[in-house]
């Protein structure tokens, strides 16, 4: 018999992915069609959306226009939600693994830093219905008033995400923010971007509307100044070792009086769990109300 | 409404005397627990209502900002920091107690100096002030339960940076806090309202606060920029307008300095028809005439449902008919001096721009003094969304009306500023009072009342009214480093 040549004796021509950004629920190439290649032991991670001022400002369109609704979906379903992104998440560790350790990971570390990207997801899945109480206040004022305080979203956030911790330091930063109401805008790292794109396939797979997140990919010296001088974004998470971009961004940031906050965390660490995190992108809003005077007493509480 | 009758109840005159005000002729800097010369020039301070000049103030220099920065980096690094917390608040509530005995004699000089009715430095100014005083002194040895496990810390030398129109009030939300946290601070008040200040200054040094923890240091807008840009300073606290505070802030973009700022506002003072309107009306003239308009968190756009347009617009009228504008020393009067000549003139420059602009402008028949700054009470109806005195904080006596259909119109329109201080909404009905109150992107919001102020109440802005608390728990953190 003639010798058949078996198809496993072939080597299967792997399908590549094509990285492409996350705005408004959609995968979109950048707008002005340009691509960087970041190089991990000199071999190019790919072809990645090198991101321009037109889709920083689509991006942030998208984030103001989820916001009012996402900021209104109930502490519960935004629980359930953010559970929600973990089940995804967990169900393609296997996938995270990988692209960490194409961007450089160990595989121990890369198999670490899922487990605690799911688990920090959890944490924040259970604050969303638990930080208010943590932070709100009544307030005993010497006049005859109910007086309350309660934090609220602070709007749209911008994100530049950490550089060394694609996934881990990405989701860690983008948990509380959403936990607390706010959309954002994320940054990815610029070396290791696999991570972020990938994670926006998770969030889209989950239950979190298109808005909620947004990310994109590309450089952040030509980013800069266009999100922090934006008049829509209301405050920057800054989570980069780069003192120079971190002035000129509180500079421009004073536009509008941004909300800069640089980020100062481990987050490998147990308190990153914290929902500091989460008070830092809110508001304080403090309600008065009128009490009847019964008798002659002061305020009733 | 019987304003047809020839009756006149006038208010017999009713001035409160001020031979108990002692105002020296001119004043130094108060640096390292004593008055001291400034190396700079001086500048006169005057009585609005009079345009008569009350004493001479230091214009402090660079090198005074200098000195009272050293003066109190010392008494932090050596004496202010290690004091244990207890102590520090039982300074903290001499200076409270010092400041009820005197009250009578800063209620005048506040009134002298500022132009606000006596009525107003008597029962709000001077008692909120020793109100923030008693209320912080007793936070100083609490702070481990305000933030558990974070550690608390306080952040060293606070420079602080107070407006014109709550001179005292101001001065204590300030220094309150940031020496309850254990800062040392410099503090600068308002060009045009440095006495009430200096008078604190004195009771400081009767309550023998160590030296140092206090300076307070008298100028001009030169002054502040010092203060912002002295290198030994941890921490800038600013209240004033917008435009200074993004100043600062792009000022200390370079820097780790801390920063809050309680900038400016736009209110929408927002009355549904289920209101009871004559509360309403008394709320709304409260919302906007109160302090002659000086108010970063004035109800300055008041929105009206369209079914009661008319009635609240007449009641609105008759009620202001009847506001006393004049001498602020007068025990009935309503609206005292406006703080300055330039004020007064930004002032008429948007009662200007509002008529050029098409708005329909009201304003009673009421005398004024001949001498002195003075604006009666403003409105203007049939107001544009786009219209400048509906989009800029003009800090004065100025109301400009609008009116809605729907709650999201009324929404949608209130949050249509880039400010964010304070909103009020009237009407009956509490399930909408909630929503509104939750739909309002400010940082207070009253409802069916305004202009309430407590020292356990945090009070800041949102969006471009600036960011940080000054008030109960939250106004520590404004002072403090955590873990």
């Amino acid at each position: 018999m003639a010798k058949k040549k078996s198809s496993s004796n072939s080597k299967r021509l792997e399908v590549l992915k094509t990285y492409k950004m996350y705005i408004g629920g959609a995968f979109p190439r950048t707008e002005s069609g340009r691509f960087y290649s970041p190089m991990v032991d000199k071999k190019s991670l790919g072809n990645i959306c090198l991101a321009s001022r037109k889709d920083v400002r689509n991006a942030i369109v998208a984030a103001r226009a989820a916001q009012p609704a996402w900021a209104g979906k109930t502490a519960y379903n935004k629980g359930q939600i953010l559970y929600r992104v973990a089940e995804m998440l967990e169900g393609r560790r296997d996938q995270f693994t990988a692209e960490l350790v194409a961007q450089g990971s160990t595989l121990a570390n890369a198999r670490k830093d899922v487990q605690a990207s799911i688990d920090r997801l959890i944490v924040f899945a259970g604050w969303c219905d638990k930080y208010q109480q943590i932070f709100s206040s009544v307030n005993p004022v010497a006049s005859s008033h109910f007086n309350f305080s309660v934090l609220e979203p602070t709007g749209v956030v911008f994100v530049v995400a950490n550089e060394q911790s694609p996934l881990l330091g990405l989701v860690s930063i983008v948990a509380p923010i959403i936990a607390g109401g706010n959309t954002c805008v994320v940054l990815a790292s610029e070396s290791k971007p696999l991570s972020a794109i990938t994670f926006a396939e998770v969030l889209n797979s989950s239950d979190v509307p298109g808005g909620v997140v947004n990310i994109l990919t590309g450089k952040l010296t030509e980013l800069a100044e266009h999100f922090a001088r934006h008049m829509d974004v209301n405050a920057i998470a800054f989570d980069r070792d780069d003192k120079k971009n971190l002035a000129k961004i509180k500079l421009y940031a004073a536009d509008n009086v941004k909300r800069v906050h640089p980020i100062e965390q481990n987050w490998s660490d147990d308190s990153a769990a914290s929902p500091y995190l989460i008070q830092q992108f809110s508001e304080l809003k403090t309600t008065w109300h009128p009490i009847e005077k019964i008798s002659a007493s002061g305020s009733g509480y | 409404m019987a304003d047809s009758t020839n009756n006149t109840w006038d208010f017999s005159p009713a001035p409160e005397s001020i031979g108990h005000a002692e105002i020296d002729s001119s004043y130094g800097l108060f640096i390292n627990g004593e008055f001291v010369n400034a190396t700079g020039d001086q500048f006169e301070t005057i009585n609005p209502a009079t345009e008569q000049k009350l004493a001479t103030i230091s214009n402090a220099s660079k090198a005074d900002v200098n000195k009272a920065v050293r003066a109190a980096r010392n008494a932090y690094e050596k004496i202010w920091s290690k004091m244990p917390g207890l102590e520090r608040g039982k300074y903290i509530f001499r200076i409270a107690r010092m400041i009820q005995e005197r009250a009578r004699e800063l209620t005048v000089i506040e009134t002298l100096d500022g132009g606000k009715s006596i009525r107003e430095s008597r029962d709000i100014d001077i008692p909120l002030a020793a109100a923030h005083f008693f209320y912080y002194a007793g936070w100083a040895d609490k702070l481990d339960y305000a933030f558990p496990n974070r550690s608390p810390r306080p952040m060293g030398v606070a420079g602080q940076i107070i407006p014109w129109n709550f001179p005292l009030l101001m001065a204590a939300w300030k220094i309150a806090p940031a020496l309850a946290t254990g800062n040392t601070v410099v503090l600068k008040p308002a060009e045009t309202t440095s006495l009430t200040a200096l008078k604190l200054a004195e009771i400081i040094q009767q309550a023998d606060l160590p030296p140092g923890v206090v300076n307070i240091v008298t100028g001009h807008g030169e002054t502040g920029a010092a203060i912002v840009e002295h290198k030994d300073v941890d921490k800038i606290a600013f209240t004033g307008s917008t435009q200074v505070g993004k100043g600062i802030q792009r000022t200390l973009s370079g820097t780790d300095k801390g920063c809050t700022l309680e900038l400016g506002g736009k209110a929408a003072n927002i009355v549904f028809e289920d209101a009871t309107i004559d509360q309403a009306v008394e709320g709304i003239v409260n919302g906007i005439y109160f302090n002659q308009g000086h108010v970063c968190c004035a109800g300055s756009r008041l929105f009206v449902q369209e079914s009661i347009h008319d009635e609240v617009v007449a009641k609105l009228k008759h009620r202001i008919g009847t506001l006393i504008v004049g001498d602020p020393l007068d025990k009935n009067t309503d609206i005292g001096a406006i703080n300055s000549g330039q004020q007064l003139q930004t002032i008429n420059g948007y009662i200007e721009s509002g008529k050029e602009q098409g708005a329909v402008f009201y304003q009673p028949n009421c005398e004024l003094p001949a001498k002195g700054f003075w604006c009666r009470p403003t409105l203007f109806t049939g107001v544009a969304q786009s219209s400048r005195i509906a989009q800029e904080e003009i800090f004065g006596p100025v109301l400009a009306v609008q009116t809605f259909r729907t709650v999201s119109e009324v929404i949608k329109k209130a949050n249509n500023t880039p400010y964010g201080l304070s909103a009020g909404v009237w009407t009956d009905k509490g399930s909408k009072i909630f929503n509104l109150t939750s739909q309002m992107r400010a940082g207070v919001v009253w409802a069916n009342t305004y202009n309430q102020f407590d020292p356990t109440s945090p009070f800041g802005g949102f969006k471009e009214s600036g960011f940080g608390r000054e008030g109960g728990l939250h106004g520590l953190s404004a002072y403090l480093k955590v873990n």
